[in-house]
């Protein structure tokens, strides 16, 4: 069992260091704060090319190229909504993952708003239904007949 | 419980149906919209593949309708659709410009040497720099202009004899180009 363990720590280890090393490029930064930024920046896009991967996590050419726009970018001081924009104008919506509020993505955006309020309709009404079902009192012979029955038993 | 209640599972279970049917059939990937569609081609400044002397920019591509066909030697698909590219551009009267993407300049020339030379200007985009302009993830990719330089219309993969027919020749019409009377219709 320790065994067992012991190798699955070692095999995710393993697992851990290469996703690491795939995304390693050698860049050079003015501050800790521009190095912040840019690995920010890359874990925000979805690379164009793989349906879903991050800028950071592909090694698609295309998603090397993106990265070192927005280092280049980033190195030149522009803001991270500049380099939104800037990809966005070039590559759409699809390198976003959180795409603007439109025409086109309103239905992705209105769909949990519209389940809850759903739900919220159908737990009313249960509860509406359970209050009127328990306001049904028992008259006095109904009373009376009841404890017969409950009480015929023995 | 009312027979209209009754309903309520397969109504449910239809609409989910209709999601997964819609959400299945949207997963292709070269339906991906262009961000440049309609939009003015970029501004760019390059060297010329074949005049080595000789500069390109924006406003070569002006003034005539234009496609211009990103390509490059280390790309297989840009191989196969060479033929139509040279079909297309002894037939017809558009400017067939090439970006050659990513390549080296020298078998990029021998390419066009052995294979023949669809285009007027090919334009050297070797760090991929105008293709990150023009929102490229791939080769080939090929963008349609119209005389001012607008995006008419653009696809993603290789151009064939189908895509001639249906997506190509219609807008060389609406666009004025002068087509070969051999060229139109079903190859």
């Amino acid at each position: 069992m320790s065994k067992l363990i012991a190798l699955i720590i070692l095999l995710s280890g393993i697992m851990g260091l290469t996703h690491a090393a795939s995304t390693v490029d050698v860049l050079a930064f003015e501050s800790e704060q521009q190095q912040r930024r840019y690995k920010a920046l890359i874990d925000e896009f979805r690379c164009p090319k793989c349906l879903n991967t991050n800028l950071s996590g592909s090694d698609a050419p295309i998603a090397q190229d993106l990265r070192r726009s927005v280092y280049r970018l980033v190195r030149d001081g522009h803001t991270d909504q500049h380099i939104r924009d800037f990809l966005q104008q070039r590559y759409g919506d699809f390198v976003l993952y959180k795409p603007p509020f439109s025409g086109r993505t309103a239905f992705i955006w209105l769909i949990p708003i519209g389940l809850l309020l759903l739900g919220m309709a159908v737990l009313f009404a249960l509860q509406s239904r359970g209050r009127r079902q328990q306001a049904v009192a028992l008259s006095a012979a109904e009373i009376k007949r009841l404890n017969e029955l409950i009480s015929s038993d023995d | 419980m009312t027979r209209a209640q009754l309903f309520v599972p397969l109504i449910l279970f239809l609409v989910i149906c209709g999601v997964g049917y819609v959400g299945f059939s949207l997963n292709d990937r070269h339906q991906l919209p262009s961000a440049l569609l309609h939009k003015p081609f970029p501004e760019f400044h390059a060297a010329s593949l074949l005049d080595t002397e000789r500069r390109i920019s924006k406003k070569d591509l002006l003034g005539r309708p234009t496609l211009v066909n990103v390509w490059a030697t280390w790309c297989p698909t840009c191989k196969s659709e060479h033929d139509e590219l040279l079909r297309i551009a002894a037939g017809t009267d558009v400017r067939l410009v090439g970006v050659n993407y990513k390549d080296d300049s020298v078998q990029a020339r021998n390419w066009l040497s052995q294979f023949g030379n669809p285009y007027e200007l090919v334009i050297v985009d070797a760090d991929g720099a105008i293709g990150v302009e023009l929102g490229v993830y791939g080769a080939p990719e090929t963008f349609l202009l119209d005389r001012s330089g607008k995006v008419v219309y653009k696809r993603v993969g290789d151009v064939n004899p189908r895509i001639w027919r249906d997506e190509l020749q219609p807008r060389f019409a609406d666009l004025g180009v002068r087509v070969d009377p051999g060229m139109v219709g079903w190859q």
